[in-house]
């Protein structure tokens, strides 16, 4: 069924009854070419383009719980492009790309929503780096505006500026930044996949790998034994788990973040805001809510919630922003497992073992991330090279002093 | 989270910093480069980098920075949070006095 005005308009003249499941519900078959791990927004986007670009059909994606019940349904939903390092800069912006013409490629409304994104500074030193930054991106043909505060005033006259000890001087704004329904991505992937032949799976957990001399064959699953061509993993926040099945120790260490959303208001806050003296983001999601968050907790986690330091400190950055935050109260705050790796960026690669592949490493980054992540994992898995926008985000970087540290805090995952 | 520091008492978690595992033990390259500057770079690699990323009891390191600024190490689950025994780290001065009796 093709989504559009006339089959809305069709559904809502008799009474919504025409509506015909999205996906399929398959079992699974014996074998596939390729197993993808992980049925989030990385996993669906990857079987998707693995038929949709490489003509790679036979697919199953397995979940362990329902699609989208990780951190596809956990985070804040902002997509942006505003990265200044190699390897992440292009990366990033074929990501943003893609987000751009997302809803007619899927016929899925994702309600991806281009509302800007202003990355707040305040000081001299800060306003140095944003240039840098800003610059950075322009050089790569990714539009940055440089602001100063009176620009910033007149869009957002609510903040704080006059802080003494955090005073507003400006910020860096990518209008192409913006937010997208997160579900929404994960269902229209998982339909448009659907109609391309992908097998989703869900409540299939992989419990171990098989293997034949040593490649790995298939995997074992709680709906039992599936053999595969080749098998992806896209699992983050549980990567370590999912690898030690195959005897793999990775530079990936697993934290928890979490999230905050106020009951709804009328519409507040234009596009996303980050405050740029402490961990701060906000933007106004289409109900009304305020969505916001800030730093890691700080401590390993597999518990997908947090503690209340972090809240205390998310709040108190949104106060120092934004006084009158105080005034909207909370209505809802979860935490999400982030994969995070040891230079903050991610893993796209072919791992030491014969026939897995390996995505991972998404740190709090993964939501942006999610097509060209997709995009470059299905032609990993396709043509057994990286995809030339992720040919840096390789596993072997580490050992070869070749990271990706947009932070610059070294190997201390919960700083990044 | 409350952490039972073995000087300070139950204390919020805030008070304390995180380090991490407390397994990796960083190689000695006197040692290690014995047998050529390969296994000792492999050694040294494995400590930066790689990570059990346990799930379930992990033994990590944590900093009373809010109170007595020891280095404690701490029996965790990092699946439900919760702790078990807390001690003195090797090494830091904490340990050093309890065992000369001061």
């Amino acid at each position: 069924m093709k989504y559009s005005i006339f089959s809305l308009a069709k559904a809502a003249l008799s009474g919504h009854k025409g509506w015909t499941r999205a996906w399929r519900d398959p079992a699974p078959k014996n074998h596939y070419d390729v197993v993808i791990i992980g049925g989030g927004g990385h996993g669906l986007a990857t079987a998707y383009f693995l038929a949709r670009e490489y003509g790679i059909r036979n697919v199953a994606v397995l979940e362990k719980g329902w699609i989208g019940s990780g951190n596809a349904g956990r985070n804040t939903t902002i997509i942006r492009s505003n990265y200044g390092l190699p390897g992440n800069t292009g990366f990033y912006e074929l990501s943003m790309k893609l987000w751009e013409r997302m809803e007619q490629d899927l016929n899925y409304n994702a309600m991806v929503s281009q509302r800007g994104i202003i990355n707040l500074y305040h000081s001299d030193a800060q306003r140095d780096a944003f240039a840098r930054r800003g610059n950075t991106m322009r050089i790569n043909g990714i539009d940055a505006e440089l602001l100063d505060a009176a620009q910033i005033r007149k869009e957002l006259p609510f903040l704080n500026y006059d802080s003494a000890r955090f005073p507003i001087m400006g910020g860096l704004a990518q209008r192409r930044a913006g937010t997208a329904r997160h579900d929404a991505v994960v269902w229209g992937y998982a339909r448009a996949a659907d109609q391309r032949g992908v097998d989703i799976i869900q409540n299939c957990e992989v419990t171990g790998f098989t293997r034949i001399n040593g490649r790995i064959s298939g995997v074992e699953t709680t709906r039992g034994t599936i053999s595969a061509g080749k098998v992806g993993m896209a699992v983050a926040g549980n990567t370590s788990r999912v690898a030690a099945m195959a005897g793999m120790k990775l530079p990936i260490e697993s934290h928890v973040l979490q999230a905050f959303v106020s009951e709804a208001i009328k519409p507040l806050i234009p596009g996303v805001i980050t405050f740029g003296a402490g961990h701060f983001y906000i933007s106004q999601s289409d109900k009304g809510g305020l969505v916001f968050g800030g730093d890691l907790d700080g401590y390993n986690s597999y518990a997908q919630r947090g503690n209340m330091p972090v809240v205390e400190d998310v709040c108190e950055g949104g106060m120092a922003v934004m006084p009158m935050i105080g005034r909207v109260r909370m209505l809802r705050q979860w935490g999400g497992i982030m994969d995070m790796s040891m230079d903050g960026t991610p893993i796209i690669d072919k791992t030491p073992i014969d026939g897995l592949y390996l995505n991972a490493g998404w740190c709090y980054g993964g939501f942006k991330a999610t097509p060209a992540s997709g995009l470059a994992f299905a032609h990993l898995l396709a043509r057994d090279e990286p995809h030339s926008e992720a040919a840096l985000f390789r596993l072997d970087r580490f050992r070869r002093g070749a990271m990706i540290d947009e932070k610059g805090q070294g190997a201390q995952p919960n700083l990044h | 989270m409350r952490i039972a520091c073995p000087f300070c008492g139950e204390r919020e978690s805030g008070e304390f910093t995180y380090l991490g595992d407390a397994s990796p033990k960083r190689p000695n390259f006197a040692v290690d480069s014995v047998a050529g500057p390969e296994p000792a770079e492999d050694a040294f690699y494995d400590y930066v980098y790689l990570r059990d990323n346990v799930a379930g009891v992990m033994r990590e390191y944590w900093y009373h920075g809010g109170g007595c600024r020891s280095w404690l190490i701490a029996e965790r689950n990092t699946v439900t949070h919760e702790f078990g025994s807390v001690t003195a780290a090797p090494g830091a001065g904490a340990t050093k006095l309890a065992q000369a009796g001061e």
